[in-house]
C-alpha cells in the first residue's frame, strides 16, 4: 500500500474545518510549508497568521484569540512546541484551559537527516504533564484527519502530534475516531502491544511474525495519550498478563510510563517499554534511526518475548 | 473552561459603567486605591506594593474615564478589554475591580488566603473582570494581540488596553509582540509601559539597560507617547489620542515612581514584593488619608 502524508491531511483537514467554521483561525511560525497548513493560509488569508520565528509570540497570540471566541490552530515543529514556549503554553493555554489546538510537525527521530535539533523526543513528556491538555498521537492519515476534527469540536486545549514521513494506512475510510478509546487492532491473548503514531504499524506487523511462532498478541494503538484509556489497559493487563508499549519518544514520560502509572496501579504485570533510551539520537535516514534507536518491528517481538517469559 | 464565568446580571440588565468623573473624584478614587493596595498586601502579609502603587492612576484613567464596560457582565462581548502582563500588581487589578463594582471591596481582604477568588498573580478563571492569568512575565502583549486580532476580524470595535512593566520588557517575547503587533498594523490595541524604573534587583539601568525606551518602540514601529504617569490629565489625553493613530499601534510609556504615594516605599526596590508590617501600615495609611 501506498504510503500517504500525515501532515498533508492535517492541512486539508483545517481547510475543510475553515470552510464549515468561521471561528477557525491558523498560526503558524514560519513553517507552512512543512506543517501544510499553507493550504489554509492560501484559502482563508484573513485569517491566517504569519506569526515569523517566534514561537513564544505564537502561543500568546493563539491563546488571546481563544479567550476571544476564536478556535486557534496553532503548528510549529514538535520540538518547538512545548520545548521552546513551554512557560507560555503552561501560563497562557493550560492554567485557563483555554481552547487553542497545538499541532506539531516533524516529531520523533523519523525527522531524520536534520539531527538532534531538529528531533522532538521529549514533545509528549512535557505536554502530557500540563493539566488539561489532550493529546493524540495519530497512527496515519485517516486518522490524522479525524483527530484534527475531534479537537476541533471539543472545548479545551489539545496538543496533536505528526511525524514527518508519509505513513501507510492502518485505517479504512469508515474507520470513526473517539477521542480517549484505544482501539484494538489486533485480538490476541499472549501479550498486549500497546503503540501510538508510526510504531501501531510496526507493532501489527511484530504481532503477525510472532503468530508464526505461535505467540498470539493484542495490538492497541493507544492514540489518545491523554487522558489515556485506563479501562483498555486494565482489561489488557487482566486478560494477557504482559504489556509491551511502542513509541517514538524517550522512554520517561511518554506512552511507557503513562501505561505502567495504569498497570502498576490496577493490576501489575511484566512490562517492556520500546522508546528511546535516556539519549540523543543523530544524523540519518528514518529507517536508519529508528532501528539504531530500537524502535524496528523486531525490537516490539524481543520485547513481547521477554515480557512474557517473566510473567507469572 | 476558559470562557465562562459567573455573572450576576445578563449584557441587557447589566449597566455600561459611567465615565463621568472629574478630575478630583479620579483622584480621590486613586488615593482609595492606594489605600485598598496597602491594606491587602499589609493583611495578607505578602504580595507586591510597589509596582501596584505605581500604576494608579493608569488604570484609574482606564476604568473611570476611558474603558466602556459593565461590571455587573465582566464577559460582556462588547467590552474594552484591559490585560495586565505584569501580573505581580494583581492587588492593583483587584482593587479598582472592587471599587468598580465587580465584587464586593470587603473581599479584596481575602487576598492571598485558601479558596479566595484573590489569587497572588492573576487567574482569569476565577476572578470576575480579570482577563488573563499572568505573573509569568513577558506573555500579555502576545495575549492582547491575539484579543485585538480577534476583534478585528469580527469587525468589533473594541479596544484591547494592555499594561507591562518597564523591567518586564527585559522578556524577549515583548518584544516578539512588538514587531508583530507592528506587522499586523494593529491599531485597537493601546500598550501602556509603567516606567517606575526599578525592577526586583534595583535601578533598571544596572539590572538591565533598556535605553533609549523610546526609541526601541519606535524602531519597532509603534507610535509613542510620554506622560507622566501620576497625571490623571495626561494619561487622559494620551489614551483620547491613540485611538486617533491608525495602521500602526501605540505605547504610552508612563513615567511613575514606584511605590507612589507611600514615601518608604517610593524608590524603594525593598518593597517590590514585600508586605508592609502593622506599624508600616499604619505610617502608609495615615500618609494616604
Amino acid at each position: 500500500m501506498e504510503p500517504v502524508s500525515v501532515r498533508e491531511a492535517y492541512g486539508k483537514a483545517l481547510l475543510e474545518l475553515g470552510m464549515d467554521n468561521q471561528d477557525i483561525v491558523v498560526l503558524d511560525a514560519d513553517l507552512s510549508r512543512s506543517t501544510m497548513t499553507r493550504f489554509f493560509a492560501r484559502e482563508f488569508p484573513e485569517r491566517f497568521f504569519e506569526c515569523g520565528i517566534a514561537e513564544q509570540n505564537m502561543i500568546g497570540i493563539a491563546a488571546g484569540m481563544a479567550a476571544s471566541g476564536k478556535i486557534p490552530f496553532a503548528s510549529t515543529f514538535a520540538v518547538f512546541v512545548p520545548g521552546r514556549c513551554f512557560d507560555q503554553v503552561r501560563m497562557s493555554i493550560a492554567q485557563p484551559g483555554l481552547n487553542v489546538k497545538l499541532v506539531t510537525t516533524h516529531g520523533g527521530i523519523s525527522v531524520g537527516e536534520d539531527g538532534t535539533s531538529h528531533q522532538s523526543i521529549e514533545d509528549l513528556s512535557l505536554i502530557c504533564s500540563l493539566p488539561g491538555f489532550s493529546v493524540i498521537v495519530p497512527a496515519d492519515a485517516t486518522e490524522t484527519t479525524e483527530a484534527v476534527k475531534a479537537a476541533a469540536a471539543t472545548l479545551g486545549p489539545f496538543y496533536i502530534r505528526l511525524c514527518r514521513p508519509k505513513l501507510p494506512l492502518v485505517y479504512g475510510e469508515d474507520y470513526q475516531f473517539k477521542l480517549g478509546k484505544a482501539v484494538m487492532m489486533k485480538q490476541g491473548g499472549d501479550a498486549t502491544i500497546i503503540a501510538i503514531g508510526l510504531m501501531v504499524r510496526a507493532a501489527l506487523e511484530a504481532a503477525i511474525e510472532l503468530e508464526r511462532e505461535g505467540i498470539y498478541c493484542r495490538v492497541l494503538n493507544m492514540s489518545t495519550l491523554k487522558p489515556i484509556d485506563e479501562a483498555a489497559i486494565v482489561q489488557a493487563a487482566a486478560e494477557t498478563g504482559a504489556i509491551v508499549t511502542a513509541e517514538e519518544h524517550l522512554e520517561h514520560g511518554g506512552l511507557g510510563s503513562l501505561v505502567a502509572q495504569v498497570v502498576a496501579k490496577n493490576r501489575p504485570v511484566p512490562m517492556e517499554f520500546i522508546a528511546i533510551k535516556d539519549t540523543y539520537a543523530k544524523s540519518g535516514k528514518p529507517s536508519e534511526l529508528l532501528e539504531r534507536y530500537g524502535l524496528t518491528e523486531g525490537d516490539i517481538e524481543r520485547g513481547v518475548k521477554s515480557a512474557i517469559k517473566r510473567k507469572r | 473552561m476558559g470562557g465562562s464565568k459567573s455573572t450576576s446580571a445578563t449584557s441587557a440588565e447589566a449597566e455600561v459603567f459611567s465615565l463621568s468623573a472629574s478630575v478630583a473624584q479620579m483622584e480621590a478614587t486613586a488615593k482609595k486605591l492606594r489605600r485598598h493596595i496597602v491594606t491587602m498586601v499589609g493583611k495578607a502579609g505578602s504580595g507586591h506594593p510597589g509596582g501596584s502603587l505605581s500604576a494608579v492612576e493608569i488604570v484609574t484613567a482606564l476604568y473611570y474615564k476611558i474603558m466602556r464596560h459593565k461590571p455587573l457582565d465582566p464577559q460582556w462581548p462588547d467590552r474594552d478589554r484591559f490585560v495586565l502582563s505584569k501580573g505581580h500588581a494583581a492587588p492593583l487589578l483587584y482593587a479598582v475591580l472592587a471599587e468598580c463594582g465587580y465584587f464586593p471591596v470587603e473581599e479584596l481582604l481575602t487576598l492571598r488566603q485558601m479558596d479566595s477568588r484573590l489569587q497572588g498573580h492573576t487567574d482569569r478563571t476565577i476572578t470576575p473582570g480579570v482577563e488573563m492569568s499572568a505573573g509569568s512575565l513577558g506573555q500579555g502583549l502576545s495575549f492582547a494581540l491575539g484579543v485585538a486580532l480577534a476583534g478585528r476580524i469580527d469587525g468589533q470595535d473594541y479596544r484591547t488596553y494592555v499594561l507591562l512593566g518597564d523591567g518586564e520588557c527585559n522578556e524577549g517575547q515583548v518584544w516578539e509582540a512588538a514587531m508583530a503587533t507592528a506587522h499586523y498594523g494593529v491599531d485597537n490595541l493601546t500598550a501602556i509601559v509603567d516606567n517606575n524604573g526599578q525592577q526586583i534587583d534595583g535601578w533598571n539601568c544596572d539590572v538591565m539597560g533598556l535605553d533609549p525606551f523610546a526609541g526601541k518602540w519606535q524602531s519597532f514601529g509603534w507610535k509613542v507617547i510620554e506622560v507622566d504617569g501620576h497625571s490623571l490629565p495626561q494619561l487622559i489625553n494620551a489614551f483620547k489620542e491613540a485611538p486617533k493613530v491608525k495602521g500602526q499601534p501605540t505605547v504610552i510609556i508612563a513615567h511613575t515612581i514606584k511605590g507612589k504615594g507611600v514615601s518608604y516605599m517610593e524608590n524603594n526596590p525593598d518593597f517590590h514584593g514585600k508586605a508592609p508590617n502593622a506599624i508600616e501600615m499604619e505610617i502608609a495609611l495615615k500618609e494616604l488619608e
